[in-house]
């Protein structure tokens, strides 16, 4: 069985949340995300005990503090080895730590499935079945609502060219090798490779979507920096002018007092530690530019605020190198105000450059924009298709994986059989999504597209 | 006017392919089994192509042979010439091709079953089948009534057979024979769901009227690989086979004559292959390609007959000779058998559990044509199973189930039980999503363990195959253990092959897992190669080569074999199950599938549905 994965609290900004991992390998999975501060691993541990460490993205980067628990097979909800991850983050931080989980081997949990292997390992009673089984006939009757609604909408057309391309290019690898004898066009190797190449593209830009239309519905985590005084708590008001109106548009996301959500044009900026920029300057001197630098070290967007009115110091220096390839907008704020401030170096450095004044909302609308662009939401047309959920994201990213597979086969010089399998590998994620098969879609493609047969 | 005609365990309708297989395995598994043939002297025919095997028909040839039955041996003794076919292509889709002595064949098989132990032959036609009890009757058309524990229908084209000729149609089987005209009715009164299918075959042509100057030749391949996995001595290759191609001409003549085909005027109702197509077919349908192929086949070695593959037709006799006469090679060819369409009655294979057992009809079998497929090798495999099955069901033993995750005859049943047929169904390697791992190399380690178990590999044979298995066993230790120091002279293999020389010592495991490197480009290097049969190395080479591949398919298996071990009882009613959605329950009652693995596979019914399923098995088995 793969080892599988879910985020198992409920969908909702709350207290704790977490990720539950099921199977053979789910400690090994578990101790590629996260590290203990003891240095114990999952692998080592007993079951029903826990230890406190982080978890990690699969660059490296630390994405929130956490309880480990293991339980040890048959003993767990499922009767497999089963490690949970308990973080405290929001909604966002939950996804981003179970798409390390996916990152690190496990394959996104089918609805209700988590129930079905403790079924099969004979784990729950009748009670207990009753109760999941209208959990679980609800999520199908969603499902099939989502399907219906996507059955005319604009993500399966994407998904059905994409399908259709590969299956078009297995229907020909098929023919190929079922039909040796017959009078069927050569499948050329460059054509091959540029279809593969085509297809992994369709697929990344969909994940992009993906990532930029989970930007649109749950926001990004930003920091607003800048060394004091530059104007952080100005155009934080700014911001917040219209904060009220996003709060009826996130269901279930009210902000609570960890987290503050801001409008920036369609962009939820998810402002952390708001309160100290807000109160007062005093606040974040306080807290030291260190401090400050690993916020900005660890946002999903920065909002850098440079004063106009100032050269740049060591300060805005650090603050620059600290955002890396972070996606960040360089706001020069009191344009009012004489400039003396070195532009060039600051182009060098941002891709997105606005002037504002955060004092009188002058250039409030280029900073939207230059948000969109920075985020790269600007790209999206809401006529195209976009990834909803995790798991069709998982869905796209496994069909992803599979045509690399498929293409490094190419280049390794493997047989031919070995490229039509991964190939099939990526239609049937796809198919996952539609609920058809591979192998009758490719069969039946063979026979209308190809003369063969004696 | 009657008579009792004794009693039997198993009787098998038709002598085919199908039957062959059928009878045999019954008999042989020590069931008193009776087979009926329509003519005597057509058991074992081969009324299409005269060629066994062919991509994944190769592969259910070798996994028949793999579990004991027939066809394989007999195919190496009759074969005129053999081809691997795919070589280069991996693998997963090699698969192993003969040219046949179709009479040679024939009379090799209806001698085995003449000689075969338990086994009697009976030249009848069936006209009537009854249950009695637990018995089954059959009455042939002399009024011969069988008392029989189960029967395997192997019909074939017999079964309603009609003929197709341009305007003429009449009744008949294959080849000239007669066809079985009452059994059908019979079959329906009992109530079983019966539909037609069609199917054609070319012309055989004289020989001496072939004109091969300027034709292709077409060479079998060096060294032969025998089918049988017992062979002692692989068959030689002693004839050829010819390409030419169709043109403008013969297009012509078709397009001229097509409101003549039965199949344009309608006459046929029957379904047709559509990996088949006859000549006209390939014209209508595909008429942007100025040419198709052909090949020129001998039937035998005793005979002067060609078979034109890829020439079939239901076009009018005198149309046939004119558009064969435009083709090169065959401007003056006589026709000595003329193409022909034909017409027959097959069950929808829903109706059968994995068993090939009818579900509502215990002890009542079908294999081959009868259950919806084509092919020699289709129906083969089938007829072991079938006949397997109602031996093992008179005897009281546990059935015969194969997987689809274990063999390409799993894979067949499995297709025809739980998605059905709409044209006949023929096997491709396209049709397994775990071609990596059954391959037609390895059938035996996959299935002669079942053989073995069932009864139908004796001592010697499974001696041999424990021997082989050690063998493989002993050098992928071995290519796991040798390593090579990086010489001069190895390197200097590397870099002919392609790929990048080694500066440090290697494993010969490794250089074996680079896609350019085989053990023939290593054989100046590996010095303390033991001297094991060649399939010794292919299989090592193969199951290092495609290591990550297959593991990763094994690992598909595992899961998918979890789900086929959740039966699902006989009695269930799915539209009683509440949450599941009402197409899943219509298709989950039509289809009835044994497992939840099979439901799954049921186009129609999702991961959630099968969710709800689990649950509610979990708590039907719990309220027992």
């Amino acid at each position: 069985m793969k080892t599988i994965a879910a985020i198992s609290t409920a969908a909702a900004p709350g207290g704790i949340g977490v990720i539950r991992i099921s199977g053979d390998e789910a400690r090994a999975v578990g101790d590629r995300v996260f590290k203990s501060v003891s240095g114990a691993k999952l692998c080592d541990m007993a079951g029903y005990t826990c230890r406190f460490g982080h978890v990690y993205a699969p660059d490296g980067e630390r994405l929130d503090e956490c309880v480990a628990t293991v339980f040890a097979a048959p003993h767990s909800f499922t009767g497999e080895d089963v490690v949970e991850l308990s973080c405290h983050g929001g909604l966002f931080v939950l996804k981003a730590v179970l798409q390390a989980v996916f990152a690190a081997g496990a394959v996104s949990a089918a609805p209700g499935e988590f129930t079905r292997r403790a079924f099969l390992n004979g784990k729950m009673d009748l009670a207990q079945a009753e109760a999941v089984m209208q959990i679980i006939s609800a999520q199908g009757r969603e499902a099939m609502k989502a399907a219906q609604a996507g059955h005319d909408g604009a993500l399966s057309r994407r998904i059905e060219k994409l399908r259709s391309d590969l299956t078009d290019i297995g229907a020909h690898l098929a023919a190929w090798a079922d039909y040796p004898d017959d009078d069927i066009p050569q499948v050329d190797e460059t054509m091959l490779k540029t279809r593969l190449a085509a297809g992994k593209t369709a697929l990344k830009d969909l994940l992009a979507g993906f990532d930029g239309g989970r930007i649109l519905r749950e926001g990004v985590v930003t920091v607003i920096a800048g060394r004091p005084n530059a104007g952080k708590s100005t155009l934080m008001n700014l911001l917040a002018g219209c904060e009220r109106s996003i709060v009826t548009d996130l269901a279930g996301t009210t902000r609570d007092v960890v987290e503050e959500t801001v409008l920036l044009g369609e962009i939820p900026l998810r402002l952390a530690d708001t309160a100290g920029i807000r109160d007062t300057e005093d606040r974040v001197e306080q807290i030291g530019v260190r401090m400050a630098l690993d916020r900005v070290k660890t946002a999903q967007f920065v909002l850098a605020v440079f004063d106009a009115s100032e050269e740049l110091n060591d300060d805005d220096r650090a603050l620059m190198d600290a955002i890396g390839d972070t996606p960040a907008v360089a706001v020069i704020n009191k344009s009012d105000l004489a400039p003396k401030i070195d532009r060039a170096e600051i182009d060098k450095h941002f891709k997105e450059v606005v002037t504002v004044s955060a004092i009188s909302g002058e250039g409030l609308p280029a900073l939207q924009n230059a948000a969109a662009h920075a985020l790269k939401t600007a790209e999206l047309n809401p006529n195209d298709g976009i990834l909803y959920t995790e798991r069709q994201r998982a869905d796209v990213q496994e069909a992803l994986t599979a045509l690399e597979e498929a293409e490094n086969a190419l280049l390794m010089g493997m047989t031919w059989d070995a490229v039509t399998v991964s190939l099939e590998g990526a239609i049937a994620a796809l198919n996952e999504l539609t609920g058809e098969r591979v192998s009758d879609a490719v069969v039946d493609q063979v026979f209308e597209k190809f003369c063969v047969g004696k | 006017m009657s008579y009792d005609a004794g009693k039997y365990d198993v009787a098998v309708i038709g002598a085919g392919h199908a039957g062959i297989e059928a009878a045999l395995a019954s008999a042989r598994l020590g069931c008193r089994t009776v087979i009926f043939t329509i003519n005597m002297d057509a058991v074992g025919n081969c009324p299409c192509n005269p060629s066994i095997g062919g991509t994944a028909k190769g592969h259910l040839v070798r996994e028949v042979d793999a579990l004991g039955g027939e066809m394989g041996k007999t195919a190496d003794e009759c074969t005129l010439q053999s081809r691997m076919l795919n070589l280069g292509k991996g693998p997963a889709v090699h698969s192993l091709r003969a040219q046949i002595d179709r009479n040679k064949y024939a009379r090799v098989m209806k001698h085995k079953l003449e000689q075969c132990e338990n086994l009697v032959m009976r030249q009848a036609e069936v006209i009537d089948i009854e249950r009695d009890g637990e018995n089954w009757l059959l009455t042939t058309r002399l009024g011969a009534v069988y008392t029989c524990r189960a029967v395997v229908l192997a019909t074939g084209t017999f079964l309603g057979g009609r003929i197709f000729v341009g305007e003429v149609s009449y009744a008949g089987g294959p080849d000239g024979m007669f066809p079985a005209t009452e059994l059908a009715g019979s079959l329906k009164e009992l109530g079983i769901s019966l539909r037609r299918f069609k199917t054609g075959t070319p012309a055989r042509v004289l020989r001496s009227s072939i004109d091969f100057t300027d034709l292709e030749v077409q060479k079998g391949d060096e060294p032969v690989t025998p089918f049988s996995f017992d062979a002692e001595m692989p068959p030689k290759n002693s004839a050829v086979c010819y390409v030419s191609w169709t043109n403008d001409r013969t297009k012509q003549v078709i397009l001229d004559n097509i409101h003549r085909s039965p199949l344009y005027t309608g006459m046929i109702e029957g379904v047709g292959p559509r990996y088949c197509p006859s000549i006209e077919d390939k014209i209508m349908r595909f008429s942007e390609k100025p040419r198709h192929q052909l090949f020129i086949e001998p039937c035998g070695a005793e005979t002067e007959e060609m078979y034109l593959q890829g020439m079939s037709s239901s076009l009018p006799e005198e149309v046939q000779i004119a558009f064969y006469r435009t083709i090169k090679g065959l401007e003056h060819v006589e026709i000595m058998r003329n193409a022909y369409a034909i017409e027959y009655d097959c069950c929808d294979p829903l109706q059968l559990n994995a068993t090939l057992e009818f579900r509502d009809y215990p002890g009542l079998y079908g294999a081959g044509q009868f259950n919806g497929s084509s092919g020699y090798e289709e129906a083969a495999a089938q007829g072991f199973v079938a006949g397997a099955n109602a031996a093992l069901k008179v005897l009281n033993r546990d059935p015969l189930i194969l997987d689809r995750a274990g063999s390409y005859i799993g894979t067949l049943i499995d297709d025809l039980i739980t998605k059905g047929v709409t044209d006949p169904y023929r096997m491709m390697t396209s049709r397994s999503e775990y071609r990596l791992v059954l391959r037609q190399d390895n059938a035996d380690e996959r299935l002669t363990p079942i053989g073995r178990e069932l009864g139908l590999i004796d001592d010697r044979r499974w001696a041999k195959f424990e021997k082989k298995q050690a063998q493989k066993e002993a050098e992928m230790k071995r290519a796991e253990k040798t390593v090579f120091s990086p010489t001069d002279a190895l390197n200097e293999v590397l870099v002919s092959c392609e790929t990048s020389p080694v500066t440090t010592g290697v494993r010969l495991s490794e250089l074996l897992r680079r896609p350019q490197v085989t053990y023939a480009d290593l054989t100046p290097i590996d010095t303390e190669r033991p001297d094991y049969p060649r399939e010794i190395f292919e299989s090592v080479e193969t199951a290092l080569k495609y290591e990550g591949y297959i593991k990763r398919q094994l690992q598909d298996i595992a899961e998918m074999r979890r789900l086929e071990k959740k039966l699902l009882p006989k009695e269930i009613n799915y539209a009683e199950i509440s949450g599941l959605r009402l197409e899943a329950q219509e298709k989950l009652n039509r289809v009835r599938p044994e497992n939840v693995g099979q439901a799954g596979r049921i186009s129609g019914v999702s991961p959630a549905d099968i969710s709800v399923l689990l649950i509610w098995l979990s708590a039907h088995n719990e309220g027992k």
